[in-house]
């Protein structure tokens, strides 16, 4: 099959039943994508797929049709994407497993809600962490909203 | 981009275990210290000095903090220690684990472990505690826990720094034949005083040959430039871009990838296996037995770790018959059993309570809690290679020293033998000080001819095969006298995770002593009771039982701080004012103050509106005192938490906002459990399977959290765990104010709807 991930083209050879978080993390090494649950329900293994969060851990790889963008893919060349400057910012990350997900869907929030209310937020970000990051990671997207992009 | 690179190198690719010899300098905590290990890690150029401490001729400073970095900011915390003395920037640093080495032993973990309170300062409580310390020197115990990394590192990390730069002072002295005390230093160069300046790297080679007569004096709080301010932790540009490497991250050449099926029946042996319908999925290459002091099962080896979960599900085992009782209900009665024998033991207490409870009108509660699992958001895993009689593992752990020791063991070998690399934690909680994890990657890679293998268990594996916080049942009784407790007679039945930890990672060993943690966060407490007995009723199964974040506190700060409440009502007294009422002794005065604070931040006392309720509870636990306040609104006929105040006190705080980070994280860990969270056992194996069933608080769920900081207690807390054990009672005495509904089993979900979103 062949796949489009942050802007490159990959030819792989996979079952058709494989799920796109280990084509991702084991046939193409890119490992931004993290295992968490393979149920879909943490949100670990989040990637847009043309700007849709999509979890990769219950998406069959052979189904997918569009750009796939991973953290990997998420900077401008040397330039970080203002989510993760916002991140940064704000210190988020504590144990870090989650966040790629979580960043992946904040900015697919704020490209559909690009003034998200709390309720927004509520709402959008419904990824699981552990770690508790969560006032934290809402202070940063209410920042990442604020900066022109 | 250079500075992922060089932890990337450092943190990650092969670094010795131990060393003979070197170059250390200076002094350490202990008389004799371990040696440097880092003389055979180093590049051209570099020099080091103390095991933490390398400078290169490019002034390229690396500090090694020999803590796993699980989201706690240890890293930062740790490398602040040695740059304060250094007299270097935070910019100017790389932070490293290192390798896996007996000079990084922790000390400070095990000496809370002395069964004495943390106020209690007394001649056997002082010696106990420093026995205990030194213990943890020769057993080498490199361990991440106990909310014990920088009490630990305060002195050894400071001392290494200073030195550092004492000899770095020196050999700028020789180079400009001036006296050293009149040199300075600013951001990693000595300066003289007619303003010439020397790196610290084009001083390198010359210091590191130098020694002191005795260790160099330290800075006072009051000189701190970094100490004592918070700081950019130092991983967050890795963990932004996806750059860390976990565990599971791991890649290699020539890489198999494994999953496991272990008995979900502890203790239990395999019926049958269906290993044709394993070998039959595409990509599965082999099936192995295990056979563990943890666990015994099946590993399935594949060429990808899809194909494994796939031959792993096909493999579907059957399994003998538990040991203990098959489902919660027969596991309650085990327990309610231990309640009603003589007590295992009793720590703590006061005067006459047997004859005081005599007669009176007595008050009496029980509390149930149940098994937990870490859920840690990355999945167990380990990855392993086994070659030439030597293994190497990668893996994220809080005790690289004992999962070294437990591999060789498994695999006959010796323990210099083999060599940990420690990588990113995704979430520890104590989950990660374990064997099991690195005991089946070694039993797997013993079968794959030399080749590495990368062993991840499925989210499913994880929950039904974690080392649970152990399910709890308490009877609790007191007696009033003009409203205030007068008498106490506190009951726990728990197995002791001593015994079950002892049994899993040391078979040979037996455990000794009275296991404090089933009475942690209750006879500890800083009140002064007329008369109290704290009683462990010790009940042992084959479930494996382990460390969850604030161990045994999690479920004495519930029952105790529960209870509390309810004798104030009893009582007729205000929750707060009861408490600072029954902490009368000088010792006290932290939790006092804490209590006072969260309540002016809370608007304590104030008119609520019916249905609107507040709770309050305090618990010291790793020596730093927490009180905290729920505030809940029933009004809707659900509950909808509005918000929570928390204060800690933990003698100093070395980066204010890493500590709150820390709080608030421990607050919400816990949270999630008293809402929603059960391990409960249904025909011999763990009922729950994934977050579908056993689910954590998400970002609509948590309300805000307010956190303020003191300073009151005289020795250094820990910051990692205290802010659990309170919030569970200050939740359900909310509740309780709301509603006048007494809940006193754990999680309060089973009892109430919470509007989460």
């Amino acid at each position: 099959m062949e796949l489009q991930i942050n802007g490159k083209t990959h030819q792989v050879e996979a079952p058709d039943d494989m799920p796109l978080l280990w084509v991702l993390r084991d046939l193409l090494d890119i490992k931004g994508p993290k295992f968490g649950c393979g149920v879909g329900a943490c949100g670990a293994c989040t990637v847009l797929v043309d700007g849709i969060p999509t979890r990769t851990c219950i998406t069959a790889a052979a189904d997918v049709e569009g750009e796939i963008t991973t953290i990997e893919g998420l900077p401008e060349g040397e330039r970080l994407h203002k989510v993760q400057e916002a991140w940064i910012k704000h210190e988020v990350p504590q144990c870090g497993y989650c966040q790629s997900g979580q960043i992946l869907a904040a900015v697919a929030l704020l490209e559909e809600t690009p003034q998200p209310t709390d309720e927004d937020i509520d709402a959008a970000m419904t990824n699981l962490c552990r770690c508790g990051t969560y006032p934290r990671l809402r202070a940063a997207i209410h920042e990442a909203a604020g900066v022109e992009g | 981009m250079g500075k992922i690179a060089k932890y990337t190198r450092r943190g990650f690719l092969g670094l010795g275990v131990a060393a003979a010899g070197g170059l250390a300098v200076g002094y350490y905590y202990y008389k004799k210290p371990y040696p440097n290990p880092l003389p055979e890690t180093l590049e051209a150029g570099e020099f080091t000095f103390t095991p933490y401490v390398i400078i290169g001729g490019d002034n390229a400073i690396t500090i090694i903090t020999p803590r796993a970095e699980m989201g706690q900011g240890i890293h930062t915390t740790l490398a602040a220690l040695v740059a304060e003395e250094l007299d270097v920037d935070m910019d100017q640093i790389t932070a490293a684990h290192g390798p896996a080495a007996a000079a990084y032993y922790n000390s400070a973990m095990l000496r809370e472990g002395a069964p004495f309170p943390f106020f209690e300062e007394g001649f056997v409580a002082e010696t106990m505690r420093g026995a205990l310390g030194v213990a943890g020197k020769f057993l080498a115990l490199q361990v991440t826990g106990g909310s014990s990394a920088s009490i630990d590192a305060f002195d050894k990390m400071r001392e290494a720094g200073a030195t550092a730069r004492a000899v770095l002072l020196e050999a700028a002295a020789a180079r400009w034949g001036v006296a050293a005390d009149g040199l300075s230093t600013a951001r990693a160069e000595v300066v003289s005083p007619n303003g010439e300046r020397l790196s610290y790297g084009a001083l390198a080679a010359e210091a590191a040959k130098l020694t002191l007569p005795s260790p160099p004096a330290l800075k006072g709080p009051s000189d701190w430039r970094i100490l004592g301010k918070s700081q950019p932790r130092v991983e967050l540009l890795e963990k932004v871009t996806g750059a860390s490497i976990y565990g599971i991250d791991v890649q290699l050449p020539d890489m198999l990838y494994a999953t496991v099926a272990m008995s979900p029946r502890f203790g239990a042996k395999a019926k049958s296996a269906d290993e044709v319908a394993a070998m039959a999925v595409p990509g599965v290459l082999n099936v192995v037995e295990i056979v563990t002091s943890t666990g015994v099962g099946f590993g399935i080896i594949a060429s990808n770790t899809w194909a494994a979960f796939e031959g792993a599900r096909v493999l579907a085992p059957e399994w003998e018959a538990a040991s203990y009782p098959a489902d919660n209900a027969g596991l309650k009665a085990l327990w309610h059993e231990a309640l009603d024998r003589e007590a295992s033991f009793t720590l703590g207490g006061e005067g006459e309570p047997e004859a005081a409870l005599q007669g009176a009108d007595v008050i009496e509660a029980s509390y149930s809690l149940p098994f937990l699992a870490h859920t840690t958001m990355e999945p167990m895993n380990a990855t392993a290679q086994f070659k030439d009689g030597k293994l190497t593992l990668w893996l994220g752990t809080q005790a690289p020293g004992i999962a070294a020791m437990a591999s060789a063991g498994l695999l006959g070998i010796e323990a210099d033998d083999v060599e940990v690399i420690t990588t990113h934690l995704g979430g520890g909680f104590g989950r990660r000080v374990e064997v099991d994890v690195p005991l089946y990657a070694a039993a797997i890679a013993a079968q794959t001819g030399g080749k590495p293998v990368k062993v991840t268990w499925t989210r499913e594996e994880d929950i039904q095969h974690d080392t649970y916080r152990p399910m709890a049942e308490a009877n609790v009784k007191a007696t009033l006298k003009d409203g205030l407790p007068e008498a106490l007679d506190y009951r726990v039945a728990a197995p002791s995770i001593n015994k079950s930890l002892f049994a899993r990672t040391f078979p040979d060993m037996s455990s000794a002593g009275p296991d404090r943690s089933i009475l942690d966060g209750s006879f500890d407490q800083p009140f002064s009771w007329p008369h109290s007995r704290f009683a462990a009723h010790q009940v042992d199964t084959d479930i494996p039982v382990g460390f969850w974040r604030s161990v045994g506190n999690s479920i004495n700060g519930f029952v105790h701080e529960s209870f509390l409440d309810e004798l104030a009502v009893a009582g007729g007294k205000d929750p707060l004012e009861m408490r600072l009422a029954m902490m009368k002794d000088a010792r006290h005065a932290p939790a006092r103050k804490a209590l006072k604070a969260v309540a002016e931040m809370a608007g304590w006392g104030q008119v609520l509106p019916e249905g609107v309720g507040q709770g309050i509870a305090h618990t010291l636990s790793f020596g730093t005192w927490v009180a905290e306040v729920v505030q809940v609104d029933m009004r809707g006929g659900t509950v909808k938490m509005d918000k929570i105040w928390a204060v800690a006190d933990p003698g100093m705080v070395l980066d204010p906002a890493n500590f709150e980070a820390q709080i608030t994280s421990g607050i919400i860990y816990g949270l999630s459990a008293a809402v929603g969270q059960e391990v409960s056992f249904a025909d011999g194996r763990v009922a729950q399977e994934n977050f579908y069933d056993f689910d954590a608080l998400r970002m609509a769920g948590v309300p805000p959290i307010e956190v303020a900081l003191l300073e009151n207690s005289p020795r250094m807390g820990g910051a990692g765990e205290p802010g659990t054990p309170p919030i569970a009672a200050a939740l359900g005495n909310a509740i309780f104010a709301a509603s006048k509904q007494r809940l006193r089993a754990l999680p309060f979900g089973n009892d109430v709807d919470f509007e989460l979103g």
